[in-house]
């Protein structure tokens, strides 16, 4: 380890190396998470009046907020359901598309271009499938099933559901991408050392590639995780967080209380609770991620 | 297990993952198909319905597309360029030099990855608008310069090139920077390029930080631009939409096409911490 360098010299070198990144990263991550917390107990500037200290105001009435709570379930309810079902199926997506598969490489690709198509623009595109009488999603409905015209974007019972396929479909295909790279680091002498014990494929699966597999099921998983606070872009395409909030999450209630309403001193309260929840992740994620950082 | 058993149970998977496929594809190859005809085509589908790109023109003179696409070009570069730099050196310090603080800097470093920038739009906004700079490209990219995702990518990846080669080239009289230019560098380049598609497919696409701080034509990158143009969705036709809807996502989906297999790839690579 350059070792010819007297320590003090390496010190430098070495902390001239890390500032100019260091700089940037605490200009715009690190003092504005602590400056949001600080901000958080201060009112709103409002013309001549300047924010004043107000304690704990803010954070009484996000807890008297009914929105607040209903964005907070909503994001439950985004996470519950994205999480699970984007994993279960880039899973399977990894384990057909390592397979011997006819036209393999065009259904990897079906699988993966929504990952480099912009949010927004998959927004659009979603929309008008969704579009009710005439887009795609009744045409099939209606003359597959014969199902009536319906308006899954307009009506505060199915906008958030429509908004949650629109993510999976999304996300999957991303996801699937660090399955295929684990699936393709399994020796393939285990799966043939069980094949000549004469275990079946089901048991291959749950029994030896289901388990190796888990280091990318929580890494995955933590990824979708903090996708769910924050991939918002398709709602402002999709529903604009409607009907009557059916389809707001917590980081788009902050963009509107702070950028619509100018709500800031608000505004950074909700972010405190958002900063808050990743914190729970942090914590219950810390030792899996220790032990990922030193993995290699 | 009997040989007609293992081909159906084959036939049933392949069936499978070819009808996730479709439904998989079928949204985009709906946008393209109401893009290249005629509006009067939108929902109905006739194999030989007339082929058309009016909708491409309609979208381009309809909105300053050209403009949006060279923002966002430069906006892409900047971030990149600033990226490679700063991620390059703070990487090679962690991989390889001994400072007091640097296991707690590089938890720091690590933090970026959980809290990023993108919910951090509040406070960032007000450091903008004391900076004077919103509405700037600038400020599209600042909070991005410093990725905590590459410094942690590159340091892996430093880590790994034996130690016999800084020794060789201490001998040939290279200094730091030289020996992080002429021998990690090089031997870096598929990080560099798996980092690179990551970063530029982000940053084409991302969308609520670029929407709060710009508010005018000449630093809207496309994403925002297309949003602003599907909103005054009072006039504008379907078709006209889809084609700019097309035209936003064309450059990254025509090189996702073109490198298919580096693309998934680097995207894998960027995956295996």
């Amino acid at each position: 380890m350059t070792a010819r360098l007297p320590q003090t010299r390496e010190w430098i070198h070495g902390w001239l190396l890390v500032l100019p990144a260091l700089v940037f990263l605490f200009a715009f991550t690190h003092i504005p998470a602590v400056a949001t917390i600080w901000h958080s107990f201060f009112s709103t500037p409002r013309g001549r009046r300047p924010s004043r200290f107000i304690g704990i105001e803010n954070y009484e009435k996000m807890l008297a907020d009914p929105v607040f709570w209903k964005v907070l379930g909503n994001n439950l309810w985004f996470a519950l359901g994205t999480i699970p079902t984007s994993v279960a199926i880039a899973l399977v997506m990894a384990l057909w598309v390592n397979d011997r598969l006819a036209g393999r490489s065009l259904v990897r690709m079906a699988y993966f271009t929504p990952t480099v198509l912009p949010l927004i623009a998959v927004a659009n595109i979603w929309l008008f499938f969704y579009t009710p009488g005439f887009g795609l999603f009744d045409q099939i409905t209606g003359a597959l099933f014969g199902w009536p015209q319906s308006n899954m974007l307009g009506s505060p019972a199915s906008a958030l559901n429509a908004v949650i396929v629109v993510t999976i479909w999304k996300e999957a295909g991303f996801f699937m991408i660090f399955y295929l790279a684990a699936l393709q680091s399994i020796p393939v002498s285990l799966r043939e050392a069980a094949l000549i014990e004469g275990a079946s494929r089901r048991t291959i699966f749950w029994r030896i590639t289901f388990p190796l597999l888990m280091p990318t099921t929580l890494f995955v998983s933590i990824n979708a995780v903090i996708n769910s606070f924050r991939l918002i872009d398709h709602i402002f395409i999709l529903t604009d967080g409607g009907p009557d909030y059916a389809s707001t999450v917590l980081l788009f209630y902050i963009y509107e209380t702070a950028f619509k309403y100018w709500e800031t001193g608000y505004g950074a309260t909700l972010t405190v609770a958002l900063l808050f929840m990743m914190a729970l992740l942090a914590i219950g994620q810390f030792f899996f991620l220790d032990r990922r950082i030193h993995y290699k | 297990m009997t040989r007609a058993g293992f081909d159906l149970d084959r036939i049933l998977n392949m069936l499978g993952a070819w009808t996730l496929a479709v439904m998989w594809a079928l949204p985009l190859l709906y946008a393209i198909w109401t893009a290249f005809h005629p509006s009067a085509y939108e929902a109905r589908f006739d194999l030989f319905a007339p082929l058309t790109l009016e909708n491409f023109a309609k979208a381009w003179s309809a909105a300053p597309f050209a403009r949006y696409f060279l923002n966002t070009f430069v906006l892409v570069t900047l971030i990149l360029t600033g990226q490679l730099i700063l991620c390059t050196l703070a990487a090679f310090a962690f991989a390889r030099f001994a400072f007091p603080g640097r296991s707690i800097l590089f938890s720091l470093v690590l933090l970026q990855l959980l809290v990023m920038p993108d919910i951090l739009i509040v406070e960032n906004y007000k450091t903008m608008g004391h900076l004077g700079l919103v509405d700037t490209i600038t400020a599209i990219a600042l909070p991005y310069l410093a990725s905590g995702f590459g410094i942690f990518l590159l340091r892996q990846t430093f880590m790994t090139i034996p130690r016999e080669l800084d020794d060789a080239a201490r001998i040939e009289g290279v200094g730091v920077l030289g020996l992080l230019w002429r021998v990690y560098v090089p031997l870096a380049k598929p990080t560099y390029l798996a980092f690179g598609l990551v970063s530029v497919s982000h940053h084409w696409n991302n969308f609520l930080w670029p929407l709060i701080v710009t508010n005018s034509v000449n630093t809207r990158p496309v994403t925002v631009g297309l949003s602003v143009f599907s909103a005054i969705d009072s006039g504008v036709e379907w078709a006209t939409i889809n084609a700019a809807t097309l035209m936003t996502s064309g450059p990254l989906l025509i090189a996702f096409l073109l490198f298919q297999r580096q693309f998934v790839q680097s995207f894998m690579r960027a995956g295996i911490k």
